[in-house]
């Protein structure tokens, strides 16, 4: 029952816009069903003041034999300039820019809205993290007297390759060179942007996630975004706790879901941003901070691996970076196009930590956080179009993730800042054209195809566009070995300057070989020191959901469909969601009789463990499982943990 | 001549900035508490309070003047406050303490009678215990301290027109109602009711109200802590049990430890 909490601790100046702002909630009349109480109070009388409420508060209560329509709810509108969807790097950027502008050239207030799912800013970011400060030195040049929260150094970085027992230095790409950049948590360093973004006066509201698109009457633009309801029950009726989502018309919406975004997928449907383009492709990153002991505690250390414990077939491979306070940031990369589907990404990287290299860092060490995000590996080719009527992608959303240096956010917020200067040409010429508010209504939405041009031109495109070739040439018969070769030669000498650009040929759920194809993978059973089960680790998220609300996890509607969904998953791929969703979401458990879905097996999906990974929706090979926003503020809890906190080390 | 006025009711409900309910608990480095550098959230008692507070007025039946939510607390805690505003508490009042200082029951009573007797108020609605220190006093404390009925752990209250009020608590054995008059301290339980979420139009109508702020030396109030704290630690970690197969063996091994 946590409530949503609003970060507002500085006083704003709501500008005279918000005057716009009409609560159109039904009162008393609307529908004789409903029986709300106390919509105006007036209270007269000799000294005391004249108090009139003219917000409803009331509860509805609906027949509970009506079916209950969300769209068929009035909701209330506000009327902003730029509307956010997702408070991360990209979205956060994009917000402090527009500020920035508006502060520089004058003119009106603008009114910039950023809508995040997570509980607080910071919440669900997830990250290795070594950031280059690129686009942070040209957003915040002062970021140290600000207190940004860069206080490591990367002072070494290696390369390994890990054999079964043992491991060799190995050389790495020049992209990989560390020098001036920074081991962060990406969370608190997200944390800090959202701090700058309301000082700045950006209306910030985490815990209210962007759940569907408003198009325009023609349906060809982007007119704002809705926030989701709270307050449905499991079965989608409304409970005495509803709250209808609230709607934004912005001029301009900037999707900055980060990779593989439920909003994002369904606009580049809508306006085929894809077309032309190759598919995207993932990876899923699991992570772990440990506290480790002084004596194998380097500040500053970077680290990479490949080889153990994937195979030739699979991509990956493993990091680990020594932050501040006796902190270690490990995990492991798994590309999604793994063939194997007895393959877990979560086990192979519990069993990583056996391994002499890993185990001597990690012994008598604590294990404080968990946590797993698939991330883009794409790159330039699988960039789709980035601009919309009434809007435009960036960070993630879009998918400008650098793969050989395994950065992204300097790019992320690269963009954000460039679709932020767009927005605010737009939107202040357009503005002076036409004074009056209403007449903007119908005006046309408004164009960020100067977005797109100016990434074109920017060095974030430059930086991909040199390394398109090396993750896709993975995709070869030698697998690792080819790729490696390639990408040697390609990243030392030849630096992208080829006329040939390797495409991703296929989406990563179309890569995944039947059961029957291929031999199932042995684990060993965690041990608890250095390994645990996937349960313990889940609980370290500090992920939570309220309990009795939809489900957010969507098979079709049709019937049949979840019978279908087992079948084929259960016989064709030995059940493969239970194995690569790190949080333990879904199961195929034995059962009998009327419980049976298919094959003596009963689909159970246990959507309060989500965190928000998004690798279900990319992996599933029937590609039946639709990921919808739960209701805000639940999910994982990555904030609370990467900070330099005064956790007492075990004796 | 005139018809007596309505009588009409100001509620106080004191909110507190605590840890977060699903936040996994560390003890801190130093032993003497735990690390704060967590989620923090309203107390989920208060946020029944605040709730409850908002569903009086709702009903006709009780006039309510005016729902003052007042948090004593570090600079952070204006952020609980306005959670209370934006679920539809009028204004708020923030006594202002240092970074990570200890505000014990006692002083936090002391406080909330100065605020009373200075702002008359005629109800005040107060979760049964914080969930960080479980103290469980402050209610009773403040009764006390005002002399005013109280009826805690409700799970039912009723406020009529003429400032009778009837409680139903929950106790052990069962529930027991009782009926007082006004002024008096309600605490809650969580049967009371199921908090309704802050929505966006809401928390950004919020923004708008007032918080009044204060130092404790301004209220003439010293909020320096009676008790020290010797060490927090955490609870034995659990020894793992063994399965047994059958109720033989099942009772051999209860003779051998002595249970049986």
């Amino acid at each position: 029952m946590s409530l949503p909490k609003s970060t507002s601790s500085l006083p704003r100046l709501i500008n005279s816009r918000s005057a716009v702002f009409a609560i159109t909630r039904p009162r008393l009349s609307l529908s004789t069903h409903t029986s709300t109480t106390s919509t105006s109070l007036r209270v007269g009388g000799a000294g005391s003041i004249t108090q009139s409420r003219s917000i409803s508060t009331s509860r509805r209560r609906y027949a509970t034999e009506a079916k209950f329509d969300p769209d068929s709810v009035e909701r209330a509108t506000d009327e902003v300039d730029v509307c956010i969807v997702g408070g991360g790097p990209a979205g956060l950027s994009a917000a402090i820019r527009l500020k920035q502008l508006e502060q520089e050239r004058g003119g009106d207030e603008l009114r910039v809205v950023v809508l995040e799912k997570g509980g607080e800013v910071g919440a669900h970011i997830l990250s290795g993290a070594v950031i280059e400060t690129r686009a942070l030195d040209e957003l915040i040049p002062d970021w140290k007297e600000l207190g940004a929260p860069l206080n490591q150094p990367a002072l070494s970085d290696s390369m390994r390759f890990l054999t079964e027992k043992s491991s060799f230095p190995m050389p790495h790409p020049p992209q990989m060179n560390n020098k001036g950049n920074y081991i962060v948590s990406l969370s608190r360093f997200t944390a800090w942007l959202g701090e700058q973004a309301e000082a700045l006066g950006v209306e910030v509201y985490p815990g209210f996630a962007g759940t569907k698109v408003l198009y325009t009457e023609d349906g060809k633009g982007v007119k704002g975004v809705v926030t989701g309801d709270v307050g449905l029950d499991k079965d989608g009726q409304p409970k005495d706790s509803y709250e209808p989502g609230m709607e934004f018309h912005s001029k301009v919406t900037l999707i900055a879901e980060g990779a593989h975004g439920s909003l994002s997928k369904e606009i580049q449907n809508k306006f085929d941003l894809r077309k032309g383009k190759d598919p995207q492709t993932y990876g899923l990153g699991i992570k772990e901070v440990w506290k480790v002991r002084d004596e194998v505690y380097e500040p500053g250390k970077v680290v990479h691996t490949l080889g153990w414990p994937l195979d030739y077939k699979t991509y990956g491979g493993s990091w680990l970076y020594h932050m501040e306070d006796n902190m270690v940031s490990l995990g492991l990369v798994v590309g999604l196009d793994y063939e194997n589907p007895y393959l877990s990404p979560y086990k192979e990287f519990q069993r990583m930590k056996h391994h002499p290299f890993f185990a001597n860092i990690l012994k008598d060490g604590q294990c404080i956080a968990y946590g797993a995000r698939a991330l883009n590996e794409g790159g330039y080719q699988s960039i789709p179009k980035l601009n919309f009527p009434g809007g435009a992608l960036i960070g993630c959303s879009a998918g400008f993730l650098n793969v050989p240096k395994i950065k992204g956010t300097h790019n992320a917020m690269k963009s954000g800042m460039l679709a932020a200067e767009s927005a605010f040409e737009s939107i202040t010429s357009s503005s002076s054209a036409s004074e009056d508010a209403s007449e903007s209504e119908n005006a046309e939405p408004i164009d960020m195809s100067g977005y797109a041009k100016a990434m074109e031109n920017s060095w974030v495109y430059k930086e991909l566009k040199e390394v398109r070739n090396l993750r896709p040439s993975f995709h070869n018969p030698l697998g690792l070995w080819g790729g490696m070769a390639y990408s040697g030669l390609d990243s030392l000498i030849l630096k992208g300057r080829v006329p040939w650009t390797f495409r991703n040929n296929w989406e990563d759920y179309e890569t995944t070989k039947k059961a029957s194809q291929v031999k199932p993978i042995e684990y060993p059973q965690p041990d608890g020191k250095l390994s645990f089960d996937i349960l313990t680790s889940v609980s370290l998220t500090g992920t939570n959901h309220a309990e009795n609300q939809p489900v957010h996890l969507r098979l079709p509607e049709e019937q049949g469909a979840r019978e279908r969904h087992t079948q084929a998953n259960v016989s064709d791929y030995a059940g493969l969601l239970g194995r690569v969703c790190p949080a333990a979401v879904y199961e195929y458990t034995d059962a009998e009789g009327s419980e049976v879905d298919a094959e003596g097996k009963k689909f159970v999906i246990n959507s309060q463990n989500c965190i928000h990974c998004k690798t279900c929706s990319i992996k599933t090979p029937t590609q039946d499982i639709k990921w919808t926003v739960p209701e805000g503020g639940g999910g994982p809890k990555y904030s609370e943990w990467d900070k330099p906190s005064t956790i007492k080390f075990p004796d | 001549m005139r018809p007596t006025l309505p009588r009409l009711v100001n509620i106080l409900v004191p909110v507190k900035r605590s840890i977060d309910y699903a936040v996994k608990i560390r003890v801190a480095s130093d032993g003497k508490g735990v690390d704060t550098n967590v989620k923090h959230s309203m107390n989920p008692f208060d946020e029944i309070a605040v709730e409850e507070a908002i569903r009086l007025r709702e009903k006709k039946s009780t006039k309510v003047d005016n729902i003052t939510a007042i948090s004593i607390g570090p600079a952070k805690a204006v952020d609980t406050i306005r959670t209370a505003l934006a679920m539809g508490a009028d204004s708020g009042i923030h006594i202002t303490t240092p970074e990570n200082a200890v505000v014990e029951p006692i002083a936090v009573a002391n406080a909330l009678k100065k605020i009373i007797d200075d702002k008359k108020f005629d109800l005040v609605i107060m979760g049964k215990q914080a969930i960080d220190d479980d103290s469980g006093s402050t209610g009773g404390m403040l009764a006390g301290l005002l002399g005013w009925s109280q009826g805690s752990f409700a799970s039912k209250l009723e406020v009529e027109d003429g400032g009778k009020v009837h409680v139903t608590r929950e106790i052990d054995g069962g529930l027991e109602n009782i009926e007082a008059k006004l002024p008096m301290i309600v605490t809650t339980d969580l049967r009371l009711n199921e908090p309704r979420y802050a929505s966006l139009p809401n928390i950004m109508k919020a923004k708008k109200k007032k918080i009044e702020t204060f130092k404790p030396e301004d209220l003439g109030l010293d909020f320096t802590p009676r008790f020290e704290t010797i060490s927090v630690s955490e609870p034995p970690k659990r020894q793992g049990g063994g399965k047994v197969e059958s109720v033989d063996e099942l009772v051999s091994k209860m003779k051998e430890a002595g249970v049986i």
